[in-house]
C-alpha cells in the first residue's frame, strides 16, 4: 500500500519492541462483538491510474468549460496560472492551521494581508482569516448582531440569495432569533424601503441586505443604514459577487460585511469549497467569529504575526465563544489573496468595468424585468418560450443559459437571471439573445 | 545531538503593500469585444467608488517572489511529522489533486441542470454510500463544510427528531475531555451544556453515567476513542442507557482513524455521526481548511438530513427538495464537491483492505512512541490506547519546563509540535499522534529528538524554556498580539 511507508520486517520490529504478537492485539481494547468480522464492503484498493481513469470518465459526463451564463452565487472568472502554481507548494497545501506561529509565519503574513485588502475592498475596519462561505458568513453576521445588539429580530431583504435566506432559517431557528421578510419593489427590483421601515423597531438587531442583490441590482444601502440606525438596528451589507467590490462604492453605513470570494480565484467546482468573509468596526472586533491573525514581535523585536484574540473561539471559550468554527477555508482564501495580489488597485477596476460592459451588452439586447442599475447579471422576460426551454435550446448549442427563477420566485417564472464576466464572448452572447429572442425550443 | 535539521536558508520578505508600486500590474486582461460603460451613467455616480486606497501594485514576478518565500517559513507534511492530536495529519496524497484538478470537475456550475453534471451526482454518490459503509450507518449528508460544520447540523438532526416525538429536551452531556467544538456547537444549537467528568481512567464514569441521562437529556455527544486514544469500551451499553430514555448519542469521528475497517461507530449504536475529511480521508489542511464535515445518521433521522439530497431516477442522479421533514440547509449549494473528490480519490485508492492497514499502522505508531517515550515523561492514565496519547509534563515541570517549552524546542529537532495543554483533564497535556504516514525512521528521530530534550529539560533547562532557537522568528509575543491587537497593515506603520 504506497501510502504506508514501513515494510513488514519493520512491522515486526516495532511488534517485537511492544512484546506482541500480531497487529491484531493492538485492539484487544475493542469489545470482540463490536470488532469487524468481515472486509468493508467497498471494491478494492485500484491503482493511481485506475483512480484517475475513474475521474476521468466522470468528468467526461459533465458540460464542463461550456460558455457559461449562470451567476446566481457562483461565478466564472478567469483564474490565473500562478495562483495554482502557487498554492499548490506543498508549504502551504499540506500545512497546518498556523496555531505555532513560529513555523507559520508564511501563512500568517498571507492571512495578515488578506485581511487588510478585504477591509481596503470593502471599507470595513477588521477582516477575520475566513469562514466556509458567503451563506454561513452572512449567518455567522446575524448572530453577531444578536450579541452585540442584544435583539432577537432581523430583518432580511427577499432580494438576498434564496439559499443564503434558507442557510440564515436553519441557524436562527434554534436561537429564537425571528426573522422578518422585507419585499423588494416589483418594478425597481430593489428592496422597498418604505415598507422595510415599518418591519424595523427598537427589537431589530439588524437589517440585511445583499447589493449586488440575487437578480444583480445595487442596492440603496446608504438610504438602507439610515433606517436601520435609526431604530438602533446594525446594516449587514452581503454580497455575493466579490468583483463588485472593484467598481461598487463600500456602503458607509455598514456595520458588518459579509461575503462570499469565490469569484478571486476559485474554481466554480460544483458549488465548493468556496471561501467567505466577515469584516466590521473595529468596536465590534470582539464580537467576532473566527479566526484572526495579529501583528506582534518576537522576543528579539523583529515583526512577526501571530493567531489572536482567540478568547472569542470555541478551543478556549468553549459553550460561550462567538462561534463554533474551527477548521475555515485558509487554501481557498490564500486563492483570493493572491488573485488580488496580481490583479492590483487597477486590475480590480479594469476587470469590474470589463464585467459591466459584457452584461450590459447582453441586456442590451433583452428584455429587462427590473429597472434598478445592475453590475453584471440581470433578469431578462422570456417572453416567447419558457426560461427552461430557452436553456435547452442553448444546450443544443454547447451554451449554458440563464437561472430560471421560478424555482425561488413564482412571480418571476417567466424570467432568468443571466450573468455576463469577462469571460463572456460577444459571439457567444449575440447566440443566447439569438436563441432567447427568436423562442426556440428543442 | 540534532540529527533531522541543520539550518535552512530563509529570506526576508516585507508585505504586499511595503513593495507596492504605483502602476505595476502582474494581471492582463484580453481587449473588450463590446463597447464600454460608463460605470456612472450605469450605475448612478453615488454607487461608484473611488479608488481602492492602499490596495497593493505588483508585478507577476514580485506576486511569485512574495508568496514562494511565505511558503519556505512554514512546515508542512511534506517536510517532515505532525504529532498533532487528533488533528490526523497524514500524507496528502497528489493523485488526489490530480483527480480534484481535472477541467471537468472544476468549471462546473453548481445550478447547471441536472443531466449536464451526472459526473460530479455520481462522485457524490459513490462517496455517501462508502462513507456509510465504513461507519455502519445509514445515510450521510455531504452538506457540511467542515468538523464543527457537521457537529452542528448533527446536533440539529438530534433536536428535529425529538421536537417531532413531542419534545426536543434541554441538555447536552458532553465529556471533560471533549474538544472544544462539541459544547460550542451545543450552544449554538440551543441546548444547555452539562460536562460530565471522565473517571480516573479517562472514560466515561459508568456508575455516574446512567444518573446523569434524564429526560433533559437529548444527547451524548462522545468522541471514540477519547482524547485520551482510549477506546471507550461500554459504548454499546452507553448507547443503550441513552435509547432507554429517548435520548441519541451523537459521536465526533475526528478519531475515525483509529477504526476504519476495524469496527464500525453504527454497530456500537451509535445515532448519528460527523467525520472530518480532512483528518481521517487525507484531504489536505490547506493552512486551516478547507475541510469537509459530512454527517452520518441511522435510518430515524434520515427524513431530517439537509436539502437536498441525491435520488436515483430512472438511471439518473437528481436532487430531491421534496423533504418536508429536513432541517433545511446548512449552507448554499451542495458542500465542498473539491474536497470530496479527494477524499473518494483515496478511499479508491486504498479499498477496504488499504483503510485496514491504515488504522493498524497508525495505532501501531503510536504504540510504538508511547512506550519508547514512557521513561522519560509522565503517562497520567495507564489505559491502552489506540492512534495517539497524552503524556504530561509533570516531570520536567519541575524544573519549570512546561509542555509549551518541550513543544517550541522540539521545532529545533525539525519537528513540528504536538498538540499542547490539550485535553482539558490533563494537566501540562502533551498529545501525541503520528499517523500512519509516518516511518519507522522518522518515528525514531521524533523519539531521538524528545528523549534529547527530556534530558536538556535536566541539564539544561533554560535552553528548552526560551526555544525555539533555529527559526525565522524567534518565541511570539501572543500576549501583547492580544492585549493591543493590530489586525491590519495601515500606511503610517
Amino acid at each position: 500500500m504506497r501510502f504506508l511507508p514501513k515494510s513488514d520486517s519493520e512491522r515486526q520490529q516495532m511488534l517485537e519492541f511492544l512484546g506482541l504478537d500480531s497487529t491484531e492485539q493492538l485492539f484487544a481494547q475493542i469489545p470482540p462483538e463490536l470488532r469487524l468480522a468481515r472486509p468493508l464492503e467497498l471494491p478494492p484498493g485500484r491503482s493511481e491510474y485506475e483512480v484517475l481513469e475513474y475521474f476521468r470518465e466522470r468528468s467526461g459526463q459533465n458540460a464542463a468549460g461550456w460558455p457559461c451564463f449562470l451567476g446566481a452565487g457562483a461565478y466564472f472568472h478567469y483564474r490565473p496560472a500562478v495562483v495554482d502554481a502557487l498554492i499548490s507548494r506543498g508549504e502551504f497545501l499540506t500545512a497546518y492551521t498556523p496555531y505555532q506561529a513560529e513555523i507559520s509565519q508564511g501563512i500568517l503574513m498571507a492571512i495578515f494581508e488578506f485581511q487588510t485588502m478585504i477591509c481596503q475592498l470593502t471599507g470595513m475596519e477588521v477582516a477575520n482569516a475566513s469562514m466556509y462561505d458567503g451563506s454561513t458568513a452572512m449567518s455567522e453576521a446575524a448572530l453577531m448582531a444578536r450579541r452585540i445588539t442584544g435583539r432577537e429580530h432581523i430583518v432580511l431583504a427577499r432580494s438576498v440569495h434564496p439559499e443564503y435566506r434558507e442557510v440564515l432559517a436553519t441557524y436562527a431557528r434554534n436561537q429564537a432569533i425571528r426573522i422578518r421578510e422585507a419585499p423588494f419593489d416589483p418594478e425597481k427590483g430593489t428592496v422597498d424601503l418604505e415598507r422595510t421601515a415599518s418591519l424595523l423597531d427598537e427589537n431589530t438587531a439588524a437589517l440585511i441586505i445583499q447589493s449586488p442583490n440575487f437578480f444583480g441590482i445595487v442596492e440603496p444601502l446608504a438610504g438602507a443604514a439610515e433606517l436601520a440606525h435609526r431604530v438602533g438596528a446594525l446594516l449587514v451589507h452581503v454580497f455575493t459577487e466579490a468583483v463588485s467590490l472593484g467598481l461598487l462604492a463600500p456602503a458607509q453605513g455598514a456595520d458588518i460585511v459579509a461575503g462570499e470570494l469565490q469569484s478571486f480565484a476559485v474554481p466554480p467546482s460544483f458549488g465548493g469549497p468556496y471561501a467567505g468573509v466577515i469584516a466590521t468596526r473595529e468596536k465590534f472586533v470582539r464580537q467576532m467569529p473566527g479566526r484572526l491573525v495579529g501583528q506582534t514581535t518576537d522576543s528579539r523585536g523583529n515583526r512577526a504575526f501571530c493567531l489572536t484574540l482567540s478568547t472569542r473561539e470555541q478551543h478556549i471559550r468553549r459553550e460561550k465563544a462567538t462561534s463554533n468554527i474551527c477548521t475555515n477555508q485558509a487554501l481557498v482564501a490564500l486563492m483570493a489573496t493572491i488573485f488580488m495580489a496580481l490583479h492590483g488597485k487597477e486590475g480590480l477596476r479594469e476587470l469590474a468595468e470589463q464585467n459591466l460592459a459584457k452584461a450590459h451588452y447582453l441586456a442590451g439586447k433583452l428584455s429587462l424585468r427590473f429597472s434598478g442599475p445592475f453590475f453584471n447579471e440581470f433578469v431578462a422576460r422570456c417572453e416567447r418560450a419558457r426560461p427552461e426551454a430557452v436553456n435547452r435550446a442553448l444546450a443544443q448549442r454547447g451554451i449554458i443559459g440563464g437561472l430560471p427563477l421560478g424555482r425561488f420566485y413564482a412571480e418571476l417564472q417567466d424570467c432568468m437571471l443571466l450573468c455576463a464576466t469577462e469571460m463572456s464572448r460577444r459571439e457567444h452572447m449575440d447566440q443566447l439573445a439569438d436563441v432567447l429572442l427568436a423562442g426556440e425550443t428543442q | 545531538m540534532i540529527r533531522k535539521v541543520r539550518s535552512h536558508i530563509v529570506q526576508d520578505e516585507p508585505l504586499l503593500f511595503e513593495i507596492s508600486s504605483a502602476g505595476k500590474r502582474g494581471c492582463q486582461l484580453p481587449a473588450l469585444d463590446v463597447p464600454p460603460v460608463d460605470p456612472a451613467r450605469a450605475l448612478g455616480p453615488e454607487n461608484v467608488r473611488g479608488e481602492i486606497e492602499g490596495f497593493p501594485e505588483l508585478s507577476e514576478v514580485e506576486v511569485v517572489r512574495h508568496f514562494t518565500r511565505l511558503s519556505t517559513w512554514n512546515y508542512a507534511i511534506d517536510l517532515g511529522m505532525y504529532p498533532l492530536g487528533s488533528c490526523t495529519m497524514k500524507y496528502n496524497p497528489r493523485a488526489n489533486e490530480a483527480a480534484a484538478s481535472m477541467e471537468g470537475l472544476l468549471w462546473v456550475h453548481p445550478y447547471q441542470p441536472e443531466e449536464q453534471v451526472q459526473g460530479c451526482l455520481e462522485i457524490m454518490a459513490r462517496l455517501e454510500q462508502a462513507l456509510a459503509e465504513i461507519t455502519g450507518m445509514d445515510a450521510v449528508s455531504l452538506q457540511p463544510a467542515a468538523g464543527a460544520h457537521g457537529e452542528l447540523t448533527g446536533i440539529l438532526l438530534v433536536r428535529a427528531l425529538l421536537t417531532s416525538r413531542g419534545n426536543p429536551r434541554r441538555k447536552i452531556l458532553i465529556p471533560d475531555s471533549a474538544h472544544g467544538t462539541n459544547p460550542a456547537t451545543a450552544a449554538i444549537a440551543g441546548y444547555e451544556v452539562e460536562n460530565i467528568k471522565s473517571n480516573e481512567r479517562g472514560m466515561i464514569d459508568m456508575e455516574a453515567f446512567p444518573k446523569l441521562v434524564t429526560e433533559e437529556v437529548a444527547a451524548l455527544m462522545i468522541t471514540n476513542p477519547n482524547t485520551l486514544g482510549v477506546f471507550e469500551e461500554n459504548i454499546a451499553r452507553i448507547a443503550g442507557i441513552l435509547h432507554e430514555k429517548g435520548a441519541l448519542l451523537y459521536m465526533d469521528g475526528a478519531n475515525m482513524n483509529a477504526l476504519a475497517g476495524i469496527t464500525r461507530p453504527g454497530d456500537a449504536g451509535v445515532d448519528v455521526m460527523h467525520l472530518n475529511l480532512h483528518k481521517t480521508f487525507s484531504t489536505p489542511h490547506g493552512g486551516g481548511g478547507p475541510g469537509s464535515g459530512p454527517v452520518a445518521v441511522k435510518r430515524e433521522l434520515e427524513p431530517f438530513l439537509p436539502k437536498p439530497r441525491l435520488k436515483q431516477v430512472g438511471g439518473r442522479w437528481v436532487w430531491d427538495y421534496d423533504r418536508p421533514l429536513s432541517i433545511g440547509r446548512v449552507r448554499a449549494f451542495y458542500g465542498n464537491f473539491g474536497v470530496l473528490v479527494r477524499a473518494l480519490a483515496y478511499i479508491m485508492a486504498c479499498g477496504p483492505e488499504g483503510l485496514r492497514a491504515a488504522a493498524v499502522d497508525a495505532v501501531l505508531n503510536s504504540n510504538y512512541l508511547r512506550k519508547a517515550l514512557e521513561p522519560y515523561y509522565e503517562l497520567p492514565h495507564r489505559e491502552p490506547t489506540m492512534h495517539e496519547c497524552v503524556f504530561s509534563d509533570q516531570r520536567q515541570a519541575r524544573r519549570g519546563v512546561r509542555t509549551m517549552d518541550i513543544a517550541k524546542r522540539l521545532i529545533d529537532y525539525g519537528f513540528h509540535p504536538y498538540t499542547v495543554s490539550f485535553p482539558l483533564i490533563v494537566p501540562g497535556a502533551m498529545m501525541i499522534e503520528p499517523t500512519e504516514s509516518e516511518s519507522k525512521q522518522e518515528l525514531d528521530l521524533f523519539i531521538d529528538a524528545m528523549v534529547s530534550i527530556a534530558r536538556e529539560a535536566e541539564e539544561n533547562p533554560e535552553l528548552v524554556r526560551t526555544a525555539p532557537h533555529s527559526t525565522r522568528t524567534s518565541r511570539v509575543d501572543e500576549v501583547t498580539a492580544a492585549r493591543k491587537p493590530v489586525l491590519r497593515w495601515r500606511p503610517s506603520q
